[in-house]
């Protein structure tokens, strides 16, 4: 099997004498879409932090198309092709959402040690952002300040800015959370469309958009993986439906 | 777009003052305005220079005062060696300042808030006492600058008029200078991270490396005031660092209007006039300038900038 774009391994991070992250190892492949899933206080996002370098782990390995990102801090990583979004949205509030997305492409585009040329007159910059934007269906409101913005759009702008950087790899921390319907449906949309074009990790609660997303899904339970597979098998597997039943202690028992 | 233009055009109608005041300074044959103005410039070159900082970094460095003294110190102790020429005090003193500014802000940005403001502000004050220990350069009563920096018949800075220009040019060289730099990749990298600095590194920006950039720059301009000012006063001393002039410039920064461009300008115009109207009618003037000046931050939320928006608009 070929090199896979993402490999963790064997990571441990505790907080305390909490072990949040316990052992855990996977896989992404290229041009697949893996969903992680767990309960509450399962660690999803204390493993994604120790993905886009906002953690440091305290043992095992991250490492994306075959080189070493444990210790990276998160600009590098982002340098190599890892983008993210966040779980409560994180963007430059008083810019527009053009600016927001092509400060993303800026960073991609040679140095930002410019000091002179009106960076907002950057056609290729500017066309990239708008490309992005139009990606996500924000066209149209690209000369709003993000404020403004309402919160469904901006988890699409938190998309387009990832998207801006061209990533690799996209690292997706619950991009449904506090969706309605309407716009939970156009986003799993905008997600099925995305994942012909980049590899994408996936931590959502949202259980039907995930089953209809995933290539494959790996399941935490108190830090540890639980299992690990395709839709199919997750779905028919005991473990998990004890874990999302309540009943948490047979599971870490059991490992 | 009507709020634009009632901020343009008192900005513009500042502007043409300053350009116009030796001529009035001439026909009136009032040579105090022309003085007072010149003092006035300089600080406004100042606070320009905090406010790239402190207004469109997010970055409240409140040591600002020691690149004053850092510029004028350079212009004094030249002199004093007898090296008189500006041509090359100037350079010394800017290039002073912005090692100064390297140091000072390689150590202070691994702080954030009210860290750094400390930090900034501990860092001033030492350069405060270091002034004041250096015996040979007058110590604690300050240096008598005897003959003004010579540009070899360049420009003349004894001449009161050419010299109030020469403080002018720079201001507005400072003033295109930072227009330019806030709008340019690295500007909006900048105020990028004033905004969320998270969100710049996970996008890819280290952010220390650009902030301490512009905390050189902002010290760089600033030095630069520092050496007109020594020229000026024909002295320099510790005092130009002490922390009350660091917290003068940033209420004139304030009182401006944050992180806009012409803000410190206007900011420095009027604090500087209000300090010299009031210091006339009464001995206890701080007693009025300071309440004074809390109303206006209590109620002209973005300093005067932000109120001449507000009343294009209303």
């Amino acid at each position: 099997m070929a090199e896979p774009l993402l490999r963790v391994e064997k990571l441990v991070r505790r907080f305390g004498g909490i072990i949040a992250t316990d052992n855990v190892s996977l896989d992404v492949a290229s041009g697949e879409l893996h969903a992680i899933i767990g309960p509450n206080g399962a660690g999803k996002t204390t493993l994604i932090s120790q993905l886009t370098g906002h953690l440091e782990p305290h043992s095992g390995s991250v490492s994306l198309a075959g080189r070493d990102i444990t210790y990276l801090p998160a600009y590098r990583r982002c340098a190599l092709g890892l983008a993210r979004s966040f779980q409560i949205t994180s963007l430059l509030l008083d810019f527009t959402a053009a600016d927001n997305v092509a400060l993303a492409a800026q960073a991609h585009a040679g140095t930002s040690f410019r000091f002179f040329a009106n960076a907002r007159k950057e056609q290729g910059l500017r066309d990239a952002a708008q490309a992005a934007l139009d990606r996500v269906g924000l066209g149209h409101r690209a000369d709003v300040v993000v404020s403004r913005l309402s919160h469904g759009e901006r988890r699409e702008l938190e998309l387009a800015v990832a998207l801006a950087s061209k990533p690799k790899l996209l690292l997706l921390d619950e991009p449904m959370a506090g969706l309605g319907v309407t716009e939970s449906q156009r986003m799993v949309k905008l997600l099925q469309e995305l994942r012909k074009e980049v590899s994408i990790v996936l931590v959502e609660h949202d259980m039907p958009a995930v089953f209809a997303l995933a290539d494959r899904i790996t399941v935490l339970v108190y830090g540890r993986v639980i299992a690990s597979g395709d839709p199919a098998a997750i779905r028919a597997n005991e473990d998990v439906k004890r874990a999302y039943l309540g009943d948490q202690h047979v599971v870490t028992h059991h490992g | 777009m009507k709020s634009l233009s009632v901020s343009k055009a008192v900005t513009a109608l500042m502007l043409a003052g300053l350009v116009l005041l030796p001529l009035y300074s001439h026909l009136s044959g009032n040579i105090f305005i022309l003085t007072l103005f010149t003092r006035i410039i300089i600080l406004a070159l100042a606070a320009a220079s905090l406010n790239l900082i402190m207004g469109f970094a997010g970055l409240m460095s409140f040591g600002h005062a020691a690149y004053l003294g850092i510029g004028g110190y350079a212009v004094g102790m030249l002199a004093q060696e007898g090296v008189g020429s500006g041509f090359i005090q100037f350079p010394v003193a800017v290039a002073a300042s912005a090692i100064y500014a390297l140091v000072i802000g390689a150590l202070s940005l691994r702080t954030r808030g009210v860290y750094f403001i400390m930090i900034t502000l501990a860092f001033a004050q030492m350069a405060y006492y270091v002034a004041s220990g250096l015996a040979r350069y007058g110590g604690d009563d300050g240096l008598t600058i005897y003959k003004r920096s010579d540009f070899s018949g360049l420009i003349d800075l004894g001449n009161r008029t050419q010299f109030y220009y020469l403080c002018l040019a720079c201001l507005f060289g400072v003033m295109l200078l930072i227009w330019r730099i806030v709008n340019s990749r690295f500007g909006l990298v900048v105020q990028g991270l004033r905004s969320n600095e998270q969100r710049m590194q996970a996008i890819g920006f280290p952010a220390k490396r650009y902030q301490l950039v512009c905390f050189v720059i902002s010290g760089t301009m600033c030095g630069l005031a520092g050496a007109l000012l020594a020229n000026n006063t024909d002295f320099v001393s510790p005092a130009v660092m002490y922390w009350t002039r660091s917290g003068d410039l940033m209420v004139m920064v304030i009182l401006g209007g944050m992180g806009t461009l012409f803000g410190p300008v206007m900011g420095a115009v009027v604090f500087l006039l209000l300090e010299e109207l009031l210091s006339q009618i009464t001995e206890y003037w701080a007693l009025i300038l300071g309440p004074l000046l809390l109303l206006i931050v209590l109620f002209g939320r973005g300093g005067i900038m932000g109120a001449l928006g507000r009343a294009g608009r209303g």
